[in-house]
């Protein structure tokens, strides 16, 4: 497929996630969508490692290898940033009973 | 239209259809299954690009691990589609008009690059396949292979500090 569909798809992909992060208050959902727009990256460097690989894997047969690599490291930061977000929201909760991120304006105070 | 176009623009609809309904949902347990469905759509497309090792850890991750915490979560707090109240309606037109125009840069700054005529290859080559990236993962990028466990446990740690009650 040519890249410029991927491309698109990927921006596509990553402006629904930050349209739910301005319109959103709940902060589940918030996370959700940057889970999103994590993923639109991740597609689009898979893209771009084919891309590259087809165009120079004559001469060199790992050219595009370090795309999807990068893709599995930003999978493994994903699950360790999952895992403590969550943390914080149930402790939010715990704390406010809501999770409602207006709420935690009074942070500035 | 031969049958890898059909199945590139089946998936993409399915996948931004998904993803709207992500943001669009009222209920959070529904916005949860969306984004599952999501993940699944995006694993499609890396077995399309024959990422088979990232198909995989796609769905096992995200979809099986990832995904199964945010449920947790939300019915562990109880919470229904009345608790959420609703910004402000400017506001969230505000904010759609914001990505519109984020989306509408992108598009324009993009639409013309001379990368358009390179083409990402489907169904062929080897080098999302297991063996190949492992020989990668395990002699040039080791070190940072090995600091991602130190980063996995200082997230478990964090975790547990944060969830603790005190």
């Amino acid at each position: 497929m040519p890249i410029n569909y991927y491309i698109f798809l990927s921006i596509a992909l990553f402006v629904i996630g930050i349209v739910g992060v301005l319109t959103r208050r709940n902060a589940i959902i918030i996370f959700m969508c940057i889970e999103l727009m994590l993923n639109a990256v991740n597609l689009m460097l898979v893209a771009f490692s084919k891309m590259h690989h087809l165009a120079k894997g004559a001469t060199d047969a790992t050219a595009g290898i370090d795309g999807q690599l990068f893709v599995f490291f930003i999978m493994v930061v994903a699950a360790a940033e999952v895992s403590v977000g969550l943390a914080i929201i149930v402790m939010m909760y715990r704390n406010i009973h809501s999770v409602d991120v207006n709420f935690l304006n009074r942070l500035k105070h | 239209m031969n049958i890898t176009q059909i199945l590139f623009w089946f998936l993409s609809a399915l996948t931004v259809f998904s993803a709207l309904m992500v943001v669009v949902s009222k209920n959070p347990v529904y916005s949860v299954l969306w984004l599952i469905f999501t993940f699944f759509c995006i694993s499609g497309h890396y077995i399309m690009l024959n990422a088979q090792f990232l198909f995989i850890v796609n769905i096992i991750v995200y979809a099986g691990a990832i995904m199964v915490l945010f449920l947790f979560v939300i019915m562990l707090m109880n919470l229904n589609q009345s608790s959420e109240p609703k910004k402000h309606r400017w506001l969230r037109m505000a904010g759609v008009v914001a990505g519109g125009c984020l989306l509408l840069v992108l598009v324009a700054a993009l639409k013309n690059i001379d990368i358009k005529k390179q083409v990402a290859e489907t169904n062929t080559g080897d080098i999302g396949l297991i063996g190949n990236l492992g020989k990668v993962l395990f002699n040039q990028y080791v070190v940072p292979f090995e600091i991602s466990s130190i980063l996995f446990l200082s997230a478990m740690v964090g975790t547990v500090v944060i969830g603790k009650k005190e």
